[in-house]
């Protein structure tokens, strides 16, 4: 399945019931050098829309909303050492979590890449 | 992800003149001229050198028990003459209002007058304790009693507790009697409204007593829309806090209207008094329907900033507030004179503190400079000071609106100007770089990226401390920059500041690999060939 | 007026080239019913020796310190600051700067932040430190917050030998939060059993020591069963001097240290301003409270210090900080870590040294006092004697002889009447042999 965006920067890759979270190129730019990233512990709960990790540059924190409703199956621990994943490989290495999707209907209103590249265009 | 847009490069990048070619020539000692490269103690200094001699009080027999301490603590000492030299050093490394205008929006850096510092050493306040015999310290409570009478009179206010020990803690103390009072009419209201303009501090304070904060928009006029209050109020709205005048400069011209809503309302209005000095003795915010206001008396009345205080925030009540400010306070005599209540028994029947904020009786250091400030200058003084400190900020915006972008160009500023960045658009050249670029000129910056309302805010307070002649070339070399920048000279602010102590600083790095204290480099290196 | 200079004429050009007729169109925006139309009810302004004379008539009424002989502590201490300390933190350079926002220009306070914390660090055995808090009564209200987030659980323990005023910000800052607090009765005798109050439930447990009234606290088996159940230990002291004498909080399992740093470098001054001392692990530095300084590297690649880890405060975090602090005590800190540096290690050790000697004498010479006896099985500086009077009414009556000797318990615990005949005493380096057989003599005329 290609991958979907939320208007609040997160991208999100569905293989089967598990989805992949993070934070798109256009918005890591955005906070400038991520410096810390506070991960959800597996098993948590969240919820589309509610908070479920917080991004840290050096002047900014941001919290990162899960794009679906679901239960943290893995956070990328990759990124509690090297927190420049983030800027160096937003969609890539520096993903945040894997999410076990509650109900597909959730990612109804995601944007795809083009509508996405649309989006920030207009920002 | 809740986006924020004032994230900005935080680590160098070596710009196309960012090389050592243009500092001064290199030095076998590193030092430049008049600038000494100055160790830290833990390199400098060694565990048996001090620069204090004490006396040996000879055998005794220890009660310490099995409390001793057995091992090292491992602190370098210095002989007198090296630390003098150390710190001496050290300090010609900041910047200072004494060695120039120090434009801080929204930090008052004026004048600290050093009477103030003299007086506050005299043995009869410096070297009195908190719990010494009341009987033994009549000339500090009547002190205490003395800056709140005027306090009172600025204000307008019915009341005034004097222990919270900064501005932050003053909200807490004013937002604790709001609390408080609500509880006493037994309600529970759970919000506070803090417009996106205040200071961090608001919803911070809000939040640490338990309040949801909900955040009120600035109106495009850089003030608070009373609609927009209006349309947020409710039976479980506790307060809102509202700084006026507010942090782009302005003075919130709808300040009854949005205190009649919220009176009305049933809930209370809190005034961060952060920018007071630009009203003294011209409006009394008891006047405007304040209930609580904080008062930094490290900006509106000169104690000095110390690099990061200590501050002072006693906090002026309204009546329906006074009877639960917390203990202790000083309660006024008619004669004069000042009688310091302790605990909730001596308060008495009508009195209900909310509890206790602080160990002891407040800033009293602080309280003598204050004090000092205000009967030097006096009525006609602080008034003066308020009226300077405006026509500064506004003499400031009218010789830089041609070439700078002023955020709210139409009402007039207050006791400070906000800018925004959109004169530099094109160029290349930020906010940060602009005022790194200032630092070479001898300027330490304005406050940079707040408030958040506007795109790269550059907010500038010169304050009545100035003179004209200090003014103008302060906008002569505002302005030069403001000219530099368009004419393309991006490579220079790139890589400012050159000829500061240091240039700019990986602010990455020391977040990514937090060094908080010094460690030695052998230990590390010991630790590292264990692993 | 010799703080102003603009004078009239540059006034009025200014006003000229703003474009306004006069100083009250530029307060168009303040409402005009509201705006003063004369000058507040005030004196109008003086010259220095006017003012100086005035404030100087008010200082003379107070009996300070240095006058007589001195025995009060409970929280603030007498000691002498070398006179190095207040001058170097009146160099302008010190004084008169803002907090180090813009790092180039800030380097020499950086550069003190930095020594401070790790000299805090040092003293308290702890792994990190930050910039400084308030005081220690605001700091362990802050702790107590700390430990709540951390634990995710809102209950702690405060021991009845903690400061009572540090028990009442605490007490206050948790109800306002509503958070529970169990404070354990005033324990003048140092034997409460605090550990059967430690549950599942508990965040953090506070412990002081030297206590309140003096006695010196194994912290170790508290320690030990606030982990065992989750919660962390959260160690106070009030008197800083104590740390080159006994053993430090953090060796023995301390998960934050707060303390007032007041003894060192920073004068009485009625209660304030202070220093307050906050340590803790470096694993938790993401929640502590307060600003921090860190080392790092600028474009030239020489070493410097910036302040970091912004995220956690509230100019960033707004209503999620992990504090509302903002303004610290800056110049009290620099205060702290010259005197510091001057003792150093050897210093200090026999700066504490002396401080345990002059308050032993002072120990056994009181309780050679016919009626008095000492509470204390240890302690530092500073102990509890029972007294066979009311003993608020024997500190009036000293200090009516020239003694100023102790604190009575029942001015911090007044509901507590079971310790009207408690004096807290403390002695530090300034007594001399004179100053306690002075308080000997009156005390034994007053009894």
């Amino acid at each position: 399945m290609a991958r979907l965006y939320t208007k609040d920067h997160e991208w999100i890759d569905v293989a089967g019931k598990v989805a992949t979270v993070g934070i798109t190129d256009y918005a890591q730019a955005q906070l400038g050098d991520v410096v810390f990233v506070d991960l959800p512990d597996p098993g948590r709960a969240v919820t589309k829309g509610g908070d479920a990790a917080v991004v840290e540059s050096v002047k900014v924190a941001s919290d990162v909303f899960s794009p679906v409703t679901g239960t943290i199956a893995e956070a990328n621990q990759a990124l509690a050492d090297t927190p420049a994943l983030v800027n160096e490989a937003p969609e890539g290495d520096g993903w945040f979590f894997k999410v076990e999707i509650a109900d597909e209907a959730d990612l109804g209103d995601l944007m795809d890449a083009d509508a996405y590249a649309a989006y920030t265009a207009s920002l | 992800m809740a986006m924020n847009t004032q994230g900005r490069p935080t680590a160098p990048t070596a710009g196309p003149a960012g090389g050592p070619e243009t500092a001064a020539p290199k030095t076998f000692t590193g030092n430049r001229g008049l600038d000494v490269e100055e160790k830290l103690i833990f390199e400098t200094g060694r565990l048996e050198a001090t620069g204090v001699d004490v006396e040996d009080p000879g055998e005794f027999q220890s009660r310490l028990g099995a409390h001793a301490r057995k091992a090292p603590i491992g602190l370098p000492g210095l002989t007198e003459p090296e630390t003098m030299r150390h710190y001496v050093r050290l300090s010609r490394q900041n910047y200072a209002i004494d060695l120039g205008l120090y434009p801080l929006g929204s930090c008052t850096m004026k004048h600290n007058p050093r009477l103030n510092e003299k007086l506050a050493r005299l043995p009869g306040f410096g070297d009195v304790h908190p719990l010494q015999p009341l009987s033994t310290v009549p000339g500090a409570v009547d002190l205490i009693a003395e800056l709140g009478r005027w306090l009172l009179e600025l204000t307008g206010m019915a009341s005034v507790a004097m222990s919270p020990k900064a501005g932050a803690h003053g909200e807490y103390c004013g937002m604790a009697a709001i609390k408080a009072a609500i509880a006493a009419r037994g309600e529970t209201r759970s919000i506070v409204l803090v417009p996106e303009s205040a200071h961090g501090t608001n919803p911070a304070t809000a939040a640490a007593l338990g309040f949801k904060v909900v955040p009120v928009p600035a109106r495009e006029a850089g003030t608070v829309d009373p609609e927009a209050v209006k349309a947020r109020l409710s039976s479980d709205v506790a307060a809102i806090m509202l700084t006026n005048p507010n942090t782009c400069g302005l003075f919130e011209r709808d300040v009854v209207a949005i205190a009649d809503a919220v009176h009305e309302a049933g809930a209370y209005f809190y005034a961060d008094g952060a920018n007071f000095n630009a009203i003294v003795g011209k409006v009394r915010p008891g006047d405007l329907g304040v209930d609580a206001m904080h008062i930094n008396l490290h900006k509106t009345f000169s104690t000095p900033h110390g690099g990061g205080g200590p501050g002072a925030g006693p906090v002026v009540l309204s009546e329906k507030l006074a009877p639960f400010a917390p203990v202790p306070f000083v309660r006024f005599n008619p004669d004069g004179s000042g009688e310091f209540v302790e605990t909730r028994k001596q308060a008495g029947d009508t009195a209900t503190p909310f509890g206790r904020i602080t160990a002891f009786h407040g800033q009293m250091g602080m309280f003598v400079r204050a004090l000092t400030h205000m009967m030097s200058h006096g009525a006609d003084g602080l008034r003066q000071a308020s009226e300077d400190a405006v026509l500064s900020a506004n003499y400031v915006k009218a010789r830089l609106s041609d070439v700078m972008t002023v955020a709210f160009e139409d009402r007039p500023a207050m006791h400070e100007v906000l800018f925004d960045d959109r004169f530099l658009d094109g160029t290349g050249v930020t906010t940060l770089d602009f005022a790194k670029a200032m630092i070479d000129e001898g300027y330490h910056p304005m406050t940079m990226y707040f408030p958040l309302v506007v795109h790269g805010a550059m907010l500038i307070e010169p304050t009545e401390s100035e003179s004209k002649a200090s003014l103008d070339q302060f906008i002569g070399t505002l302005r030069h920059l403001a000219g530099k920048a368009k004419a393309g000279a991006v490579d220079d602010f790139k890589s400012a500041p050159r000829l500061a102590p240091r240039r700019r600083l990986d602010e990455t790095r020391a977040a990514r690999q937090p060094k908080l204290v010094w460690s030695d480099p052998a230990d590390e290196g010991r630790a590292e060939a264990a692993e | 007026m010799r703080y102003l200079p603009l004078t009239d004429a540059d006034r009025a050009e200014m006003l000229g080239a703003v474009g306004v007729g006069s100083i009250d169109d530029l307060f168009a925006d303040v409402p005009a019913d509201k705006r003063l139309t004369g000058l507040p009810a005030l004196p109008l302004h003086q010259s220095e020796i006017a003012v100086e004379r005035k404030l100087a008539a008010l200082a003379a009424r107070n009996v300070p310190a240095g006058s007589v002989p001195f025995f009060v502590g409970a929280g603030a201490y007498r000691h002498h600051v070398p006179a190095t300390v207040d001058h170097l933190i009146q160099r302008s350079e010190f004084l008169t700067s803002y907090t180090p926002y813009q790092p180039e220009v800030s380097q020499g306070t950086l550069q003190v932040l930095f020594e401070f914390q790790s000299q805090v660090s040092r003293l308290t055995a702890m792994e990190v430190a930050n910039a400084s808090m308030y005081d220690g009564s605001t700091g362990a209200a802050e702790a107590v917050a700390m430990a709540h987030r951390i634990t995710r659980r809102n209950k702690a323990v405060v021991s009845g030998g903690v400061h009572p005023h540090y028990r009442g910000v605490m007490r206050t800052v948790s109800r306002m939060a509503e958070d529970r607090i169990d404070t354990l009765d005033p324990d003048p005798t140092g034997t409460e059993d605090l550990l059967a109050r430690i549950d599942g439930e508990t965040s953090c447990v506070v412990v002081q020591s030297p206590s309140f009234y003096g006695h010196l606290i194994d912290l170790k088996p508290i320690a030990e069963k606030a982990h065992a159940v989750g919660a962390l230990l959260i160690a106070v002291f009030t008197e800083v001097v104590s740390l080159g004498a006994v053993e430090p909080p953090g060796t023995q399992g301390a998960d934050i240290v707060v303390g007032e740093g007041q003894s060192l470098g920073n004068p009485l001054t009625f209660g304030g301003p202070y220093v307050g001392l906050f340590a803790t692990r470096e694993k938790f530095i993401r929640q502590m409270p307060g600003r921090l300084c860190g080392e790092t590297v600028d474009a030239d690649g020489k070493r410097g210090f910036v302040l970091t880890l912004s995220t956690r405060e509230q100019h960033i975090r707004r209503d999620k900080a992990t504090s509302n602090i903002c303004t610290n005590s800056g110049l009290c800190a620099l205060a702290f870590t010259i005197h510091m540096t001057l003792l150093g290690e050897t210093g200090l050790t026999r700066l504490a040294r002396l401080n345990h000697a002059n308050a032993v004498k002072l120990a056994d010479a009181l309780k050679a006092v016919p009626g008095v006896t000492v509470l204390n099985d240890t302690f530092f500086n500073e102990f509890t004697v029972r007294l066979p009077a009311n003993a608020a009414e024997v500190v009036e009556k000293l200090a009516r002889k020239g003694v100023l000797g102790g604190v009575p318990a029942s001015r911090l615990e007044p509901k507590r009447t079971d310790l009207d005949d408690l004096l807290v005493v403390a002695s530090t380096e300034v007594n001399t042999d004179e100053d306690r057989a002075a308080f000997v003599t009156a005390l034994k005329e007053v009894l």
